[in-house]
C-alpha cells in the first residue's frame, strides 16, 4: 500500500486555513484573515512559516495572536510553526474584507471609513451607529477601549458605539 | 543592582537609539496619566498613546540590537541604560504637570513626528521606512487629538488660557531640539538614511502657530533653545522618571511574568 506524501501547496493550504481561522482576542467576530493581519503562509519541507502584520505598533493582541496561530497549526499536525512579524507594507484598515466589515457591523462595532478621510486635521466625520443606521451620531473619544477603536454615540437611538478608526 | 550596558553606538544605532528613546519617555509620561486623567476618555487616551509610543519605541530598539549586534536586545536598551546613555529629547521627559502642560508637549511633538515620520518612509533604510509608515499614521490621531485639546484649554476659560499660555512659555525653548543636526546624523542625511529635521521646521511652525492662534494663545517671540538630550546631557527629571522605569530589572534581573 503507498501512502501519498502531501505535497507543499496541499500543506500550504492547510496551514493557511488553520492559521486564518485564528481569531482577534479583543474583536472575536473576526478573524485575522478578516483583518488582514495573517500576511504569508510559506511551507518548505513540511516546515511551516507564518508572517503577520500587527495593526498598531503597540497593540498588545499581537503576542496573543502570534501564540493562537501556533497551537493552531501544531493541532493540525505541524510541529514548531515559525511566526513572523512583518512591518512592511503597514496594515491599513483597506485590507478588510467586506465580510469582515459586515461582521464588525453586526457585532456593533461600526467599520472603518476609507483611510484617505483621516488626513483633515479638524475635519467632520461621519459614522453611521451601527444600531440604528442613524447618520445622526458624534465622536466622544479619538480613542477607545483598544488602540483600533473610537467611541461615538448615536444621538437618535441614544446607545454608545465603538467606531474601528481608519488607519 | 544589575549594571548598565555598554552600547556600541556606530551612528546608525545611535540615530535609532534616539527616536526610540523618545517613543519610550514620552510614551512613559503618558502612562503616568493612567488612573488620574480629568475625565475616563482622556485616561483611555493618552493610555492609548502611551501604548502607541512604546509599540514604536520596541520596533526601533529591536532593530538598534539588530544592526549592533552585540548581543542587546529591546529590554536591555530600555531597562539597563543609565541617565547619561538616555538619548531622548529634553522635551519628552518634562513632567507632566497640569493637563495643559502634557497636551501642550504632545502637541508641540506630534505636530513634528506627524511630518517627521512621514518623510522618514522615503528613507533609503527599509527597516526605518517600515517603522516610519506605521507610525505615521498613529501620529496623525495623536496630533489631531492634542490639537484640538490646545484650541478647547486656549479658548476655554480664563483658568484654562492661562495654564496653556503658561505651558507654551515653560515648555517653548525644548522645542528647538527636534531640528537641530549633529555631524553623526548630518552623514546619515547625506546617505539617504535620514531625513533633514530643518527641512520640516516651517511647516511644523505653520502647523503650531495654526493651532496656537485659532486657541488665542501667543508663540514666545523669544526663541533662545535648551539642547542636550541628544548627547545624554539632561534635566534632573530623567533620573527621577528612569527609576520607577527600571526599578524591576535593576532590583530582578530578567525577571518576567
Amino acid at each position: 500500500m503507498v501512502t501519498a506524501t502531501p505535497s507543499d501547496a496541499d500543506l500550504r493550504r492547510r496551514a493557511w486555513d488553520a492559521a486564518a481561522r485564528v481569531v482577534d482576542p479583543e474583536i472575536p467576530v473576526l478573524t485575522i484573515a478578516d483583518l488582514g493581519v495573517l500576511r504569508e503562509v510559506d511551507v518548505s519541507d513540511g516546515h511551516v512559516e507564518v508572517a503577520i502584520t500587527p495593526t498598531y505598533s503597540g497593540c498588545p493582541a499581537m503576542n496573543m495572536i502570534a501564540l493562537e496561530i501556533e497551537l493552531a497549526l501544531e493541532r493540525e499536525g505541524f510541529a514548531k510553526p515559525k511566526i513572523r512579524t512583518v512591518l512592511s507594507p503597514a496594515w491599513t484598515t483597506d485590507w478588510m474584507s467586506e465580510d469582515g466589515r459586515r461582521k464588525l457591523r453586526d457585532y456593533g462595532i461600526a467599520p472603518p471609513q476609507p483611510a484617505s478621510s483621516r488626513r483633515a486635521l479638524f475635519g467632520v466625520q461621519e459614522v453611521a451607529c451601527p444600531q440604528c443606521g442613524s447618520m445622526n451620531t458624534e465622536l466622544l473619544s479619538e480613542f477607545g477601549s483598544t488602540s483600533c477603536k473610537a467611541l461615538w454615540r448615536c444621538k437618535a437611538c441614544r446607545e454608545p458605539f465603538d467606531y474601528f478608526k481608519c488607519h | 543592582m544589575v549594571a548598565s550596558i555598554q552600547v556600541s553606538e556606530t551612528p546608525l544605532v545611535l540615530y535609532v537609539l534616539r527616536r526610540a528613546d523618545d517613543a519610550l519617555i514620552l510614551g512613559h509620561r503618558l502612562s503616568e496619566w493612567c488612573g488620574h486623567a480629568p475625565m475616563l476618555e482622556e485616561d483611555m487616551a493618552l493610555a492609548n498613546m502611551g501604548l502607541d509610543l512604546l509599540g514604536q519605541a520596541r520596533e526601533l530598539y529591536s532593530y538598534a540590537a539588530k544592526v549592533e549586534g552585540n548581543g542587546n536586545d529591546e529590554d536591555k536598551f530600555a531597562y539597563l541604560r543609565d541617565v547619561r546613555q538616555c538619548r531622548n529629547l529634553l522635551l519628552m521627559e518634562q513632567p507632566n504637570g497640569d493637563f495643559a502642560r502634557t497636551m501642550m508637549r504632545q502637541f508641540f511633538y506630534a505636530a513634528f513626528a506627524d511630518i517627521y515620520w512621514r518623510a522618514m518612509m522615503t528613507s533609503s533604510d527599509a527597516t526605518l521606512a517600515a517603522i516610519a509608515a506605521k507610525s505615521e499614521k498613529e501620529s496623525a490621531y495623536h496630533l489631531r487629538h492634542s490639537s484640538e485639546w490646545i484650541v478647547r484649554l486656549g479658548d476655554g476659560t480664563a483658568e484654562s488660557h492661562a495654564r496653556a499660555q503658561a505651558a507654551i512659555d515653560d515648555l517653548w525653548a525644548f522645542t528647538g531640539e527636534m531640528f537641530a543636526v549633529d555631524e553623526a546624523e548630518r552623514a546619515l542625511i547625506d546617505a539617504g538614511v535620514a531625513i533633514d529635521p530643518a527641512s520640516l521646521k516651517r511647516q511644523w511652525l505653520k502647523t503650531v502657530s495654526g493651532v496656537v492662534n485659532e486657541a488665542t494663545l501667543s508663540l514666545p517671540r523669544n526663541d533662545w533653545m535648551q539642547q542636550g538630550g541628544r548627547m545624554g546631557h539632561h534635566s534632573e527629571h530623567l533620573g527621577h522618571l528612569l527609576s520607577e522605569l527600571q526599578s524591576l530589572q535593576r532590583i530582578f534581573p530578567g525577571a518576567t511574568w
